[in-house]
């Protein structure tokens, strides 16, 4: 088949691309074959431009139950018979064109990742990113991904326990989603998504297949632009009633009856045609699937439509052939239709059949085998300026208190609950710290045991020096999970860039990628999973550079949580840090960028020593010492103990606290590795400084929690002042109540 | 005592009602919808979720699960029923309750701490609670608007039939405190034998202190006690 240039600009495939194509089958690929190839070579599904740096990453451990990128989501053995799987996803293009519908199936695919391998999903996160809500459409984006997570999580009743969200500029015409699931189970209940035992039927359940969605991998592998608007019809539509059948199908197949099968695989990005690939690809089979036998929504559906409709809500179920009619009840009882639509081959190829018509046959080892670039890479030239810039030559603050609320007010930093109270978090009666806090925390029912999950990344600070802010996400990350008591564990990431055909791009992401490692290595939590969105660019320019982390920790007695609220008669303390900080400490915080309009410094983090941080707060926590904790990040200081003031609903006395000479650095610096903690007594207090001192990390008294108002240094606030900016922050900027 | 948990396709407070239920030492066996017979149950609990995704309208086809037939039945034989949020929707779409749930006034969904204060004391579901006690009691839902006309209100007033209003901490029932603009404040209204409740809030979901509250146990613990009390007689 002669193919134009039109078709190929379509596809997104370039000429280089399909000539390699035609040389490995040696022979021109017809039209299904070619969308096949297409769909499994984009960028979104082949990782042709990031999976040679996944070297880098650790991804093994002592805990690591599943090779990276072996399986749907990374498994991490509980101890007991216990695992969790987690797994973070992109749902970025879709978001930008259909906001509601773009986030809910992205709540949609990343739950299937997670029961696709026969565990229950008990929380889910979602990290976003948007332009200011000053501008209309930005708004509505906001309130339409906000909506559609809700819309989607709520049904299925798997409940949304946190995340973060961010607004800059950059992320304006191109909104980030990343949604992120946490699912639990026994180690005996795993399964695999592989198309094992030639002659097994491939037996498709759930939805019917529409011509929706149909090139979404391929259209997440293009910048989005103003034709992008055409492409309404790539976003597909949520079902989350069928999800919820669906979920409870799977998980009773893996929980009761997992002999019965050899393979569960959810259909996401390229539908069948990707499901059924990679389960084979992983079994070294082949399949042969005959599209007329695949239920259909509409009529006149071509092989290829078919093969690539990414319709949502779909199963890909490898029975044994014994137990074929056992699976099929299963499903109907759960009032799900379940068809078989092929069967497993040993021959390596993918057969696609329409009736007795033979409407594709290609190699699975053509299909798994896309190009991969080595990334042309260029620091940025203004980098080194910008991190040179001078901050201690910035006016220092001159009204610390108005500062402090203009920060808390701000849509970076301002209460979340205008959004979490949309989303039921509490179902499935696990909730233990709910959203508002610094990590939320999942109770493992039938065990003392909970889960921690956060996510975290701070973009700016990943443009400033991709390595150093990368290497920070994941320590910001880490240092969540530990302010609710728990042991980091695993990582997993959702790396957010624009084209990385770019030079300065690819820096971004090879450094990135580098500093993700670093820190992983250090804090000894493998990257278990993960998923690359790239092409995050519109005619305005790239989205800042965002590897999304998100962490999963373990806390063994799960009375022994924390959170921000100080109580009445605490002492409070800070660690890791002296107090007074020179204004280099701005380095690509939120002051400097809200106050004085710059996005400049240079981000530091010394790995070692925010380990040694953090395991403080952990033996303190152990040893009983704490009553709360809080991580310092956006806003620094002066917002963390407002934080801790609103969540323990009491003031803070700071105010003979010595700040040094600095106002800003002090207050608003974002220096990483700092902890405000609080304890009952002085007997508290003096272990705790004694297991510092042994640490090498420092400790510095702030003050007695009580009162209403909050002073640190020159600050003087009403508890009430601080509740009344924090709070009304969001509904303030969307302008509703 | 034996609770029946009825199971629609789209349920999703099923499990948590089973556990707020076995931490009192209830039996609780799910039932899914298309079952016709409901056992031996003292108390039948059609829980929350969004049964047929809440298509058409909440609880709309619910109502015509098989499962329906038998617990209307077990009503009228003075058996107890609970219906929490979706579950209170079902009720009234299948007549056993009177009055709608609209949209919230917000029109956006809301899950948040509640407080609620029992507005009579004579129900099973209530007896066994202290008069005045605030229970603190999240809701989670985005149509748990109460609205009945101005007969069958004055009607459910006289009749002393409202189970519960949303109140602030301190038990005063005030506009502030209404979380989706129910009509009076109502967050539970009884049937005219008082042996079916209706409610938005999650009494499941009060039911242990880590999960930041056990209040909702003192609703669970009246039916039992009143289903216990019957039982000894």
């Amino acid at each position: 088949m002669p193919v134009d240039a039109a078709t190929l600009e379509r596809i997104a495939l370039s000429r280089d691309e399909y000539e390699r194509l035609v040389g490995m089958l040696d022979r021109e690929p017809n039209e299904l074959e070619l969308g096949m190839a297409a769909a499994l070579w984009s960028e979104h599904c082949g990782y042709k431009h990031t999976r040679p740096l996944f070297r880098h990453f650790p991804t093994t451990g002592p805990r690591v139950l599943t090779e990276a990128g072996a399986e749907n989501a990374g498994a991490i053995d509980l101890g007991d018979g216990w695992c969790a799987v987690f797994k973070m996803e992109s749902h970025n293009h879709p978001s930008a064109i259909e906001p509601y519908e773009g986030a809910a199936t992205g709540v949609g695919g990343i739950l299937r990742d997670i029961f696709a391998m026969g565990m229950r999903p008990v929380a889910l996160l979602d990290s976003l990113r948007f332009g200011p809500l000053d501008d209309a459409r930005n708004r509505h984006l906001f309130s339409g991904v906000v909506a559609g997570i809700g819309g989607y999580g709520n049904c299925v009743g798997v409940p949304t326990v946190g995340g973060e969200v961010q607004f800059d500029p950059a992320y304006g015409g191109n909104p980030l989603v990343n949604a992120m699931c946490l699912g639990v189970g026994r180690v005996e209940h795993l399964l695999s998504a592989s198309a094992r035992g030639p002659g097994n039927p491939l037996v498709l359940v759930g939805a019917d297949t529409g011509r929706d969605g149909i090139h979404g991998a391929t259209f997440a592998s293009v910048e989005l632009d103003e034709a992008s608007e055409e492409r309404r019809p790539a976003v597909q539509v949520g079902n989350p009633f069928m999800e919820k059948l669906l979920l409870e199908a799977c998980v009773e197949l893996a929980e009761q009856h997992g002999e019965w099968i050899e393979g569960l695989q959810d259909l996401g990005a390229a539908g069948l045609t990707s499901s059924s690939v990679e389960a084979a690809a992983r079994a070294g089979t082949g399949i042969d699937i005959d599209v007329s036998r695949v239920p259909r929504r509409e009529a006149g559906m071509t092989p290829d439509e078919v093969m690539l409709s990414e319709s949502q809500e779909r199963m890909l179920v490898i029975p044994k052939r014994e137990h074929l009619d056992d699976v099929l009840a299963l499903f109907r009882r759960w009032e799900l239709h379940a068809d078989v639509v092929g069967e497993v081959t040993d021959d390596g190829y993918a057969t696609i059949r329409d009736g007795d018509n033979i409407a594709g046959r290609i190699p699975i080892g053509v299909l798994t085998d896309p190009p991969q670039y080595e990334l042309e890479t260029e620091r940025p030239p203004d980098l080194d300026a910008r991190q040179a810039e001078d901050l201690a030559a910035l006016p220092d603050c001159e009204d610390p208190t108005g500062d402090l609320l203009a920060l808390l007010g701000s849509q970076n930093i301002a209460s979340r609950r205008w959004i979490y109270r949309q989303y039921d978090h509490e179902v499935l009666t696990g909730t233990v710290v709910p959203p508002g806090g610094d990590a939320a925390l999942i109770w493992l029912k039938g065990t003392d045991r909970a889960l921690a999950v956060a996510t975290d990344c701070n973009g700016r600070l990943v443009e400033l020096e991709p390595r150093t802010g990368a290497a920070c996400a994941v320590a910001e990350a880490a240092r969540n999970v530990v302010a609710v008591g728990a042991t980091p564990v695993a990582v997993t990431d959702c790396l957010n860039f624009g084209n990385p055909e770019r030079p300065y791009i690819a820096y971004q992401i090879e450094q990135s990628i580098l500093g993700l490692a670093d820190a992983c290595r250090t804090f000894g939590t493998p990257v278990v999973s993960g998923n690359a969105s790239l092409y995050n660019e519109t005619p305005a320019g790239a989205v800042l550079p965002t590897p999304t982390v998100g962490m999963l920790g373990v806390l063994d007695d799960v009375e022994r949580r924390l959170t921000p609220a100080i109580g009445v008669g605490d002492e409070v303390l800070l660690l890791g840090a002296p107090l007074a900080q020179p204004a280099g400490a701005l380095a690509g915080s939120e002051y400097l960028a809200s106050r004085h309009g710059r996005v400049a410094g240079a981000p530091a983090i010394d790995l070692d020593f925010e380990a040694r941080v953090q395991r403080l707060v952990l033996d303190a926590n152990e040893r009983g010492l704490l009553t709360a904790a809080h991580d310092l990040a956006d806003g620094g200081l002066a917002v963390a103990l407002a934080e801790c003031c609103l969540a323990g609903d009491t003031g803070l006395d700071a105010g003979a606290a010595d700040i040094g000479d600095r106002l800003d650095g002090a207050l608003f610096g974002e220096a990483q590795s700092r902890f405000v903690v609080a304890v009952r007594d002085p007997a508290a207090r003096a272990a705790l400084e004694a297991l510092a001192a042994e640490t090498g990390v420092e400790v510095v008294a702030l003050g007695t929690a009580g009162g209403d108002r909050l002073r640190l240094g020159p600050v003087d606030a009403s508890v009430g002042a601080l509740r009344e900016a924090y709070e009304g922050g969001l509904p303030r900027a969307l302008g509703a109540g | 005592m034996q609770a029946a948990i009825v199971v629609f396709p789209g349920t999703w407070s099923d499990g948590d009602c089973v556990f707020a239920l076995e931490r009192l030492g209830v039996t609780a066996r799910r039932v899914w919808h298309r079952e016709t017979d409901i056992g031996d149950a003292d108390l039948v609990v059609l829980p929350g979720g969004f049964s047929y995704g809440d298509y058409l309208r909440c609880g709309a086809i619910a109502r015509f699960s098989p499962v329906m037939q038998a617990v209307r039945a077990h009503a009228d034989a003075g058996g107890l029923v609970i219906g929490i949020c979706n579950g209170f929707q079902i009720l009234c779409e299948a007549g056993m309750l009177p009055g709608i749930l609209m949209r919230n006034a917000s029109l956006q969904f809301r899950c948040q701490p509640t407080h609620l204060v029992p507005a009579e004391h004579r129900s099973p579901f209530t007896a066994g609670i202290e008069p005045g006690r605030v229970l603190q009691v999240p809701i989670s839902h985005g149509e748990g608007n109460y609205f009945a006309d101005t007969a069958t209100l004055e009607m459910l007033e006289a009749e002393q039939r409202v189970a519960f209003r949303y109140c602030d901490a301190d038990g005063r029932v005030a506009a502030e405190a209404n979380p989706n603009g129910s009509v009076a404040n109502i967050a539970g209204v009884l049937n005219e034998r008082r042996n079916v409740l209706g409610m938005m809030p999650h009494p499941e979901r009060a039911s242990a202190a880590l999960l930041g509250g056990e209040d909702g146990n003192a609703i669970w613990a009246s039916a039992l006690a009143r289903v216990e009390a019957a039982r000894a007689a």
